[in-house]
């Protein structure tokens, strides 16, 4: 029962990290999914594809509202995105994982730190597009 | 064009082989490299995570590998999760969302890195 319960709150925070961010949420549903509920790590990953469909299906048509989504962009985005899953999954089966996987972490701090400094650089209200 | 059909990609790319979401990717691409400001950069991201949820849904429902109970304990919070979320983003002015944002990327990072 509190697994259940705490599995709801993991979740709540996750559809606020993804309407906040714009990110699916898979985030926090698979660590959710995998320690507090207990699924394998391959359920978990499907599952939780599924629970971001209606999570980011709702911010959408939050964002609508607020006239911030560019819809061609995201349907090009969204193509090519499920094109790329295909090479990644050919890849990761040749290379070795534990290097690729550093490399990538290193990489996301570089790109944080472009992030805050270009925040930082720019005026805090600023409404360029 | 050509960029957004490249960070889309690299998105799908990423994702598969680390499985990060394809948002964390899309949104600071759409920052940095296609200059988006940061509510349309989020905002557009999510709708490119919808489009790429359903196809991966699908695939995986063919499989059989998806626990309906387990994704409704998650998934109908995380609706009501997504709504407080969207309405957040737009009290909050752009820097304290790139700043947040960055804050994300960098524990994800480190938990790459470790």
């Amino acid at each position: 029962m509190w697994a259940i319960v705490a599995a709801a709150l993991l979740g709540a925070g996750a559809g606020v990290l993804a309407g906040l961010f714009g990110v699916g949420g898979g985030v926090l549903f698979v660590p959710t999914l995998t320690l507090v509920l207990g699924l394998s790590q391959i359920h978990a990953e499907a599952t939780s594809l599924l629970a971001i469909l209606p999570t980011a299906a709702i911010g959408v048509w939050r964002q609508r509202r607020y006239g911030n989504v560019r819809w061609r962009a995201a349907l090009i985005l969204g193509i090519a995105a499920i094109a790329g899953v295909e090479g990644g999954v050919q890849i990761a089966e040749q290379l070795p994982q534990d290097v690729l996987r550093r490399l990538f972490g290193a990489l996301m701090l570089l790109v944080a730190a472009q992030v805050a400094f270009r925040a930082l650089r720019k005026p805090a209200y600023s409404s360029e597009p | 064009m050509l960029r957004l059909v490249l960070i889309g990609l690299l998105a799908g790319f990423f994702s598969a082989l680390f499985g990060v979401g394809g948002g964390i990717v899309v949104v600071p691409l759409l920052l940095l490299v296609a200059h988006y400001s940061e509510r349309p950069a989020m905002a557009t991201s999510l709708a490119a995570v919808l489009v790429i949820s359903i196809a991966g849904a699908a695939t995986y429902a063919f499989h059989g590998e998806v626990k309906l109970g387990a994704a409704a304990i998650v998934g109908l919070p995380a609706m009501a999760g997504a709504v407080a979320g969207t309405a957040l983003q737009q009290r909050l002015a752009n820097r304290t969302l790139s700043l947040a944002f960055a804050a994300l990327l960098t524990a994800l990072g480190v938990r790459l890195l470790v």
